[in-house]
């Protein structure tokens, strides 16, 4: 019995040493979680950047006039969170700077904002509820090719519109979906140029996680390297979300490629590079280039797990253009001054930009009508990463391709940039040795 | 030569790895007969216990690098995650003992709720627990052959936790009580052991081993708020295949799925060697449903 005391008075003693704070912390939130979804953006204190001045203004403060509900569909809860909730406070960060600006058309945007719980059914359901229900005039969302698949026969059946900001495999266009992010000429066939030409690598080692867009975008990789007469070192998966490394690391040690092409996707970069590491491997030995990586990732990683390690995107928190001062000024006053701004957040928030020239270019909201608007202009923006044209016919994005480096202190830096922004190219036409791919992915 | 050493090592060190998440959950499932489907969760606790002291505490004590606050972020996890077990147990398991989906369904939940937490407060992108400088880096062998420290480290943790509970269960009074209970639970009450107090006591040891499980894991894989599903069922895997109930069980599983995981994968391709793993247990249970060691029952 006295043991069993002296266990309680032990414990006792816990409450005091100081783990406490967590502790509450911890429990205080399970009360909150009930009704959490995500706070819309915080109320920001002023600062110099006159773009943070209009995010300030809160959206739900204007409800005199007309109002238009847009959609805002991405996982806030489940394994994709990690990535999807910069992006929906992004999108809601340019939703509410153009209310401040006087909305679109005279009307005001309301955020519909769903969570797609890192589940691609789920996804599916929230866009048809999204487009019936809420009657929203387009939504942004989508992270993952596996969910973008899953509702596009929904937008397809509906007529609805979605903005898509993460770039992906390509091979795909629909009329019912605007495709922000980079398709493959615009960032993985630059990233192995790249490797090539500046780094002079003569074989290259393909290391991805196990599922569509890895192989997808390995299949294009393969063929350009027969293309360019380079030797395929080596191609590996990883399951989606696997930490061990050991042995993958140890068959790398084997092949001795010159570079590595990383598109390993979420977590798993946490686990690769923290090993690779380990294992005594250095940028300056075997250097990795990664496609899934960007600041937003590197923080998680750890700057110095991966400094010196390229990415290749087509936006970066340090991109020199005015409009991406006031972006990434706005983006920390709103939401934190320890938030950094990556390529897909840059994607999410100029969406919305790109969606209101399309509209006012149309002088409606309909579906149709912005559709035509895309194809009957030459819509053109001037986005934080540099400028951007819609092409009508992909409906993707031109684009500037940028190879970063990333540097000690997490952010990265440009070291190669394409001469202004690359025609988008979905289904790599005209591209001599990828003509069987494109064949492949439409049957 | 080198090459079989350094897999071995791998496999060991996987082995290690896997031990080490799976050993907590030995006690709630194996001992106690409560699937916790929350274990993973409580991995994740710890590991952002070690954030929480890097961020807190490694300034006043001489650094990042110099790894005061990472010794001192073990004990603290276990304790933190032990305490966070021992609610759970008072709160919610108490009521549901006897009736395993029940459990199932509730620690899933409580999972899902304590991950939605860590994102209200730590955010939902991941966060880096850096290495202290005497784990940074291994000893060398020679061109093809660098054992790193930290997969060391863990092998000898894994390896001193073990000593601790089988000391604790086999060497102090406490442990006696928990075995009796879990061999005749009224036989138990009626000679005067607390059986309530068992039931959250060693409940609360297995939350706490996975506390301390989430520190070491801080230095090989990612720290966010789904940091427990990644290992969750492997967890699982290791104690169905050791048997249920038994500490050496759990051993010899954790360290034989270790070794053939890393082999087979040498041979063919990650996810064809966790096939082949799970094919490979599948076939044993199928021969031995009760595990490698199971438990005498009559």
């Amino acid at each position: 019995m006295a043991q069993k005391f002296r266990i309680a008075r032990g414990w006792g003693k816990l409450w005091r040493i100081g783990s406490l704070h967590s502790l509450v912390a911890l429990l205080l939130l399970l009360s909150i979680l009930a009704g959490c979804a995500a706070p819309a953006a915080p109320a920001a204190e002023a600062t110099e950047a006159p773009a943070a001045e209009e995010a300030a203004a809160p959206a739900a403060d204007a409800p005199e006039g007309d109002t238009i509900k847009v959609g805002v569909l991405h996982s806030l809860s489940g394994t994709m969170s990690i990535s999807e909730v910069s992006v929906k406070d992004a999108t809601l960060l340019a939703i509410d700077e153009i209310n401040a600006a006087g909305g679109i058309l005279g009307k005001m945007l309301e955020p519909v904002i769903e969570d797609g719980a890192s589940d691609w059914p789920t996804f599916a359901e929230k866009a048809r509820k999204l487009i019936q229900q809420d009657q929203v005039a387009v939504v942004f969302g989508c992270w993952t090719s596996a969910s973008r698949k899953a509702v596009l026969p929904v937008f397809e059946e509906l007529n609805g519109l979605l903005f898509y900001p993460v770039q992906y495999e390509g091979l795909e266009t629909s009329p019912n979906i605007f495709y922000t992010g980079a398709e493959p000429t615009q960032q993985i066939i630059p990233g192995v140029d790249f490797l090539v030409n500046e780094l002079g690598a003569k074989s290259i080692y393909l290391l991805g996680s196990d599922y569509v867009f890895p192989r997808t975008a390995n299949l294009i990789i393969k063929a350009q390297l027969e293309h360019l007469g380079i030797t395929l070192a080596g191609e590996e998966y990883v399951p989606l979300g696997g930490t061990e490394f050991s042995t993958i690391i140890s068959k790398i040690e084997e092949a001795k490629p010159d570079a590595i092409f990383n598109t390993l996707n979420g977590d798993s970069n946490v686990a690769f590079f923290k090993q690779f590491k380990d294992a005594g491997f250095t940028a300056e030995t075997l250097p990795v280039i990664s496609v899934s990586v960007a600041e937003e990732e590197v923080r998680g990683i750890g700057a110095e797990n991966i400094a010196g390690h390229y990415v290749s995107w087509n936006y970066y928190q340090t991109t020199d253009t005015p409009e991406n001062k006031a972006f990434v000024a706005a983006y920390k006053a709103a939401y934190g001054e320890d938030r950094v701004t990556a390529d897909p957040i840059e994607a999410g928030y100029f969406g919305v930009y790109v969606w209101k020239a399309l509209v006012e270019a149309a002088g409606s909201f309909d579906v149709d009508a912005v559709r035509a608007a895309a194809k009957e202009n030459d819509i053109e923006i001037a986005a934080p990463g540099g400028p951007i044209k819609v092409d009508g016919e992909t409906q993707h994005m031109y684009k500037t391709v940028r190879i970063g480096q990333i540097t000690d202190d997490g952010l990265i830096t440009e070291v190669w940039a394409s001469d202004g922004p690359v025609k988008p190219n979905p289904w790599l036409k005209g591209i001599d040795w990828a003509e069987g791919l494109a064949e492949g992915a439409s049957q | 030569m080198d090459a079989i050493i350094l897999q071995t090592f791998n496999g060991l060190s996987l082995g290690s790895i896997l031990l080490m998440v799976s050993l907590g959950l030995a006690f709630a499932f194996g001992l106690m007969g409560v699937i916790n489907m929350a274990h993973g969760e409580f991995i994740m606790i710890g590991a952002y216990t070690a954030y929480v002291f890097q961020e807190a505490f490694a300034h006043s004590l001489g650094g990042v690098e110099a790894g005061v606050w990472f010794v001192l972020a073990i004990p603290a996890a276990f304790l933190v995650a032990a305490l966070l077990g021992a609610l759970m147990e008072v709160t919610m398991i108490r009521f549901l003992y006897g009736r395993p989906l029940d459990t199932l369904l509730a620690t899933w939940g409580a999972g899902l709720v304590l991950q939605q937490a860590a994102r209200s407060i730590f955010g939902a992108p991941n966060v880096n627990v850096s290495s202290p400088i005497w784990l940074q880096g291994g000893f060398d062998f020679g061109a093809q052959l660098l054992l790193p420290y930290k997969r060391i480290f863990i092998i000898v943790l894994v390896a001193v936790i073990i000593g601790a509970v089988y000391f604790y269960l086999y060497r102090s009074a406490n442990g006696r009580r928990l075995r009796a209970v879990m061999q005749n639970r009224e036989m138990a009450s009626c000679l005067g052991v607390r059986s309530r107090w068992v039931d959250a006591s060693t409940f609360a040891l297995g939350t706490g081993l996975a506390g301390v499980a989430g520190v070491a894991l801080t230095q090989l894989g990612s720290i966010g708020p789904s940091l427990g599903t990644f290992y969750i069922v492997d967890a699982f895997m290791v104690v169905v295949l050791g048997g249920v109930g038994r500490l050496p069980g759990t051993i010899l599983a954790a360290l034989l799925i270790g070794i053939s995981n890393t082999l087979l994968e040498l041979g063919t391709s990650a996810t064809v060697g966790k096939v082949l793993v799970l094919l490979a247990i599948i076939a044993f249970l199928q021969w031995k449903p009760s595990g490698l060691a199971a438990l005498q029952t009559r």
